[in-house]
């Protein structure tokens, strides 16, 4: 029921603000679809395939990246310094791992808001993208893992100036540098390998290989290791907050 | 019942609440006073798990306090020095969000909620964003939210600061209307005259040091009934006596403005720490 509680306040505030939230959705993807789709889209190639088959995943997992972290990282920060109502949660009787749990959940929803976006406009550039219930899974694991890293963020940071760096110096560049608008083998091997093993790079190339890939189960376990750990670390931080 | 047993709080070595004892009876409306930076918001958030305690234990009926202790919060009604409230929900939204928080069945909850919007007179604006609230009103929200789930005891840190003359008289009609029906009411505030209205006992804080105990009346009958009080090189001074006559004798000597009026409990607080309120 507490758990339901912490969803309900998140429905609430969405319902209140979905067209605010579903534009600023929308905006982003929308440029770097036009530019990439429609720009570069008909004229590059990647490998076999067209450039806007092979960028559409990478937006789509960089989107529901951004959107899974930023939402619950600024809301638990502004919540815990400025609004204060971080506090109420702590004093009431919420088991915080309840109330981690279903505040990750709610930011992982968000994030699966922005993709279900993202696609449907997608499907305005290319008719041509698979969505299985591999995709989902890989989908849903990945904005999991990047609400638990936000929640995290956003307790342990205590400005919101400090807040804009972390989205600076590790958000935006894994935005650009797992896979998502280039192919990793464009880097030096030793990048290449560090690259790899970063969440969004494994959720960029589930996204694009699909159950096709010989290795498939393996992203979507390496995401489930994050979560995990990242859900724990999470739990630990929530129950230590001040 | 509340207890503290040698409480001590330490921020980087320094000492915000310094072995503190005490305890609060069921049903006692008990003030907790001092300047600011005594302690009072230390204590109430050691209190409410928000601070961990550095040495030292409360216990609440005899129970040791624990942030995941779901049992001992749902006995606290807690209205904090600032709002707690989700500004983006309206009031009648905010008190439903507390009451899922504190797992009250949905029947219960409704009629709760119409209760406690009469109570606080925000009926009206039951509608409208808590952020739209002035603060007056954000206060009787908070008020009504912290009674949502029948707590016994209410933690109230300086709930009237800020308020105009009307809005603080309300707010303390709601804490004797409370209190009168049963709850056990811990408040802090800077505000004496406040606490000497209200309170049946009343406690003062300096330097995270509980330094006086007591009923308010008798507090101030130990400082003496009278206070001269002049401004004087630069200075506002006073004087304390038992009987008035003195007292004018007294200010018959002086070449300056002067008052003699009765003391009261910011008078006792100077004569113990050698201080005034709200330094």
């Amino acid at each position: 029921m507490r758990f339901n509680a912490v969803l309900w306040k998140e429905w609430i505030v969405f319902r209140r603000k979905w067209l605010s939230i579903t534009m600023s959705a929308v905006v982003g993807p929308l440029l770097y679809l036009i530019a990439f789709g429609w720009g570069l889209g008909n004229t590059v190639s990647v490998g076999e395939v067209s450039y806007t088959s092979f960028v559409i995943p990478g937006i789509i997992a960089m989107n529901s990246m951004s959107t899974s972290f930023g939402v619950i990282a600024n809301d638990i920060n502004i919540s815990r310094i400025y609004g204060k109502t971080f506090e109420a949660i702590m004093m009431s009787p919420i088991q915080m791992r309840t109330f981690t749990v279903a505040r990750v959940t709610g930011g992982a929803l968000r994030g699966l808001y922005t993709a279900t976006i993202i696609l449907l406009v997608s499907f305005l550039f290319h008719r041509d993208i698979t969505i299985d219930a591999y995709f989902v899974i890989v989908l849903v694991l990945n904005c999991f893992v990047f609400s638990a890293i936000g929640f995290i963020a956003g307790i342990l940071i205590n400005s919101h100036a400090d807040m804009a760096k972390v989205t600076s110096f590790v958000i935006t560049p894994m935005s650009f540098l797992c896979g998502t608008l280039f192919p990793l083998d464009r880097f030096p091997k030793v990048l290449a390998i560090a690259f790899e093993s970063l969440p969004l790079t494994q959720t960029v190339k589930a996204l694009r290989s699909g159950v096709s890939d010989p290795s498939y189960l393996m992203s979507p376990m390496i995401l489930a290791i994050y979560l995990i750990v990242f859900m724990l670390l999470a739990i630990r931080i929530c129950r230590r907050a001040e | 019942m509340i207890s503290y047993r040698n409480v001590s709080k330490k921020y980087n070595g320094l000492e915000a609440v310094s072995d503190f004892s005490l305890e609060i009876e069921n049903g006692e409306f008990f003030g907790l006073l001092g300047p600011n930076g005594a302690g009072k918001t230390t204590l109430i958030r050691m209190t409410t798990t928000l601070t961990p305690i550095t040495q030292g234990e409360i216990y609440v009926d005899g129970e040791p306090i624990d942030r995941d202790l779901t049992a001992i919060k749902q006995k606290f009604g807690i209205v904090p020095q600032y709002s707690t409230l989700e500004n983006d929900l309206t009031a009648w939204e905010n008190l439903e969000l507390h009451g899922r928080f504190y797992g009250i069945a949905k029947n219960t909850r409704r009629e709760r909620i119409e209760e406690l919007l009469e109570f606080t007179e925000l009926t009206d604006r039951r509608n409208d964003t808590a952020g739209t609230f002035s603060g007056g009103m954000q206060r009787k929200l908070m008020i009504a939210k912290s009674l949502m789930h029948g707590p016994q005891i209410m933690l109230l840190d300086e709930p009237t600061v800020g308020l105009d003359a009307a809005s603080r008289r309300k707010i303390w009609d709601l804490m004797r209307r409370m209190n009168e029906d049963g709850l056990t009411i811990f408040l802090t505030t800077h505000y004496l005259d406040e606490a000497e209205a209200l309170c049946s006992r009343v406690g003062m804080i300096d330097l995270g040091k509980l330094v006086m105990l007591g009923n308010p009346s008798e507090i101030i009958s130990q400082t003496g009934k009278f206070a001269l009080e002049y401004f004087k090189e630069g200075t506002t001074h006073q004087e304390l006596f038992e009987e008035k006559e003195p007292a004018m004798e007294a200010a018959k000597l002086l070449q300056c403005d002067f008052k003699i009026r009765e003391t009261n409990l910011e008078d006792a607080f100077i004569l113990i720490t050698n201080k005034g309120f709200g330094a």
